[in-house]
């Protein structure tokens, strides 16, 4: 897992959803690759277009609610966020980012802090958050040990690969 | 300790628990559904071999029964194959239903058990006094492999329902209230429980209608207390064993909120948001497109035989299609048995396979830019059912049969006399 997470910050709403962020017709595709084109389709359609890897989501509360589809998440692995920042996250889809090695931190009013395209620095470790192009920092809270355990190790497959000794 | 807190103890192999602990427990049953293949290349590539145990397990074809693209014919190939060679014989077929559905019909779920889904509506059980709760892919491949997850104990609220519900006005009208009151978000990482004397009127059925909504909540699992009602029921489904755990005497609820339901009327969730819930006369005279009248939220024997009742001998608008989707095959032979099916149709209502049909937007139901949908399934963000510039509302299954009959939003209270 990188420490320190550097990207441009695209903003979302309270009640982000996981049909918004993958819609329903397309579930059927089990291909990340194809998976990662339809990448928040439901509330941004030109998302794709402008999203580079290593870029965060900045969102208000209850980012990921709805479906336990976990399609939501691997859609937004396959474009290689850094990371995503918001005041609260729904709970499916928090362990589902989390066991693909998402990193997922709750900061609070970040979303005051941080326009469309500002350059943020995110240390994960500290949870200390800078907006680059504002100067503003935020504190987000930090990682459960057992959240920071599976992080840490790439997500929550090779933990479980090394606990049934897979590798050995 | 609460009842929840003592399933997930015993299952931990733990005396006792406290809020906030993170314990590893035995999964009773493991449910995986077809949009979820995923749960099968997590399972290989964590380097899984064989299922922990086959018996605990069951796979369920319901989002896209029956396959309607040749991708979603070839997911479900996939299962059958896993299935089989892994000696799963718990496979539910296309045939079957809404796993919620399929499962209590089929008696795989009782008291005290804990139950995990690959879908967010497995708060569900709850209704039975099961822990229920849902997870994504590669979640239920680790119980796959071991049988077991981890969890966190979560804080739980308590919702209280005190008095008497008026005609016209259900469970799903006072769940919508309680979403609308307090927000989506509310009860993130929480177990709900509902108390209080309005129980003994609610069925199964209303129960599980009840629960099943707590998801919109944020809720990791929903609770009802086991009585008669839900013993009568489970005794005639269930082989298996099972304990009712209770509630200590002075346990501390996180937050306790009483509702007298008394003067509630029928509630609608209005677009985009399952919380942006007001009174349905509020929004009388709405001409609608499309009414929505199934799922594992709207979809049981009672929910057909309000909509029977309410359009016996009647037609449904012309201009309005009416998609019916009975939960599972035991509601549609039940249904057929007492009528319902009959009434519907003759009524005009297009009957779809039992399955998640057009709740998830993917089959049997989608809507067009500019088109309005009244529904009793569980959701209406944008694009949930197909266009995201289509207007999804959410009612009960009688508020859903009387805008069918109408053609537009209308008030049932007056056609259940």
């Amino acid at each position: 897992m990188e420490k320190i997470v550097k990207g441009k910050a695209f903003i979302f709403g309270a009640n982000i959803d996981t049909d918004q962020i993958y819609p329903g017709r397309y579930l059927e595709l089990t291909d990340p690759k194809e998976v990662g084109k339809h990448a928040l389709e439901g509330a941004d359609p030109n998302l794709v277009k402008e999203f580079k890897p290593g870029d965060i989501i900045v969102a208000c509360t209850n980012f990921g609610c709805g479906s336990s589809r976990e399609q939501a998440a691997i859609t937004l692995k396959a474009i290689e966020v850094g990371a995503i920042l918001a005041d609260s996250f729904a709970r499916i889809f928090y362990r589902n980012a989390i066991n693909l090695g998402i990193p997922l931190l709750v900061c609070l009013k970040i979303h005051d802090l941080v326009k469309k395209g500002d350059r943020l620095t995110v240390n994960l470790i500290t949870g200390e958050v800078v907006n680059e192009s504002t100067g503003a920092k935020a504190q987000a809270q930090p990682l459960s040990d057992y959240v920071m355990k599976i992080l840490q190790s790439g997500g929550i497959k090779p933990l479980i690969r090394k606990q049934i000794g897979a590798d050995a | 300790m609460h009842a929840i807190e003592k399933i997930l103890a015993k299952a931990a192999g733990k005396d006792s628990v406290v809020t906030g602990e993170i314990v590893n427990c035995r999964v009773a049953l493991g449910e995986v559904n077809d949009i979820y293949l995923q749960t099968v290349r997590s399972f290989y590539e964590m380097g899984g071999k064989k299922v922990h145990d086959p018996k605990k397990l069951v796979f369920i074809m319901d989002h896209y029964a029956p396959a309607s693209t040749i991708q979603q014919a070839d997911n479900q190939k996939q299962f059958r194959d896993f299935c089989r060679e892994q000696n799963i014989e718990l496979f539910f077929d296309v045939d079957q239903g809404v796993c919620h559905q399929a499962m209590v019909d089929n008696g795989l779920v009782y008291p005290g058990m804990i139950l995990v889904a690959t879908d967010s509506h497995t708060t569900t059980h709850g209704a039975f006094g099961a822990f229920g709760t849902g997870v994504g892919a590669t979640d239920m491949a680790v119980i796959m492999i071991t049988g077991k997850l981890w969890f966190r104990v979560p804080e739980i609220i308590r919702f209280h329902l005190t008095g008497t519900l008026s005609r016209g006005v259900f469970a799903k009208d006072v769940i919508l209230r309680i979403i609308g009151d307090l927000g989506a978000d509310y009860g993130i990482y929480k177990g709900i429980e509902f108390t209080g004397p309005v129980l003994k009127s609610f069925n199964v059925s209303e129960r599980m209608a009840l629960c099943n909504m707590t998801t919109e909540i944020g809720a990791k699992t929903a609770y009802i207390q086991p009585d008669e009602i839900t013993l009568d029921f489970v005794r005639t489904r269930v082989k298996h064993d099972f304990k009712v755990f209770t509630t200590d005497p002075g346990y501390k609820y996180a937050a306790e909120h009483t509702y007298d339901v008394s003067r509630l009327k029928p509630q609608l969730a209005a677009p985009h948001s399952v919380d942006n819930v007001h009174p349905l006369e509020k929004f009388i005279g709405t001409p609608i497109h499309q009414a929505f009248l199934g799922t594992c939220t709207g979809g049981r024997v009672e929910d057909l035989a309000i909509a029977a009742k309410i359009l016996k001998g009647k037609k449904v608008h012309r201009g309005t299609r009416f998609i019916v989707v009975p939960a599972s095959k035991g509601v549609l032979l039940e249904a057929m048995a007492r009528g319902f099916m009959q009434t519907l149709v003759e009524a005009g209502a297009t009957f779809v396979t039992p399955g998640c049909a057009a709740c998830l937007g993917t089959h049997e139901g989608i809507l067009a830019p500019g088109e309005t949908c009244i529904t009793a399934s569980s959701r209406n963000f944008p694009g949930r059912m197909g266009s995201t510039k289509a207007q999804i509302y959410v009612g009960s299954p009688a508020s859903v049969a009387a805008a069918a009959l109408e053609g537009k939003i209308a008030d049932p209270t007056g056609y259940l006399d």
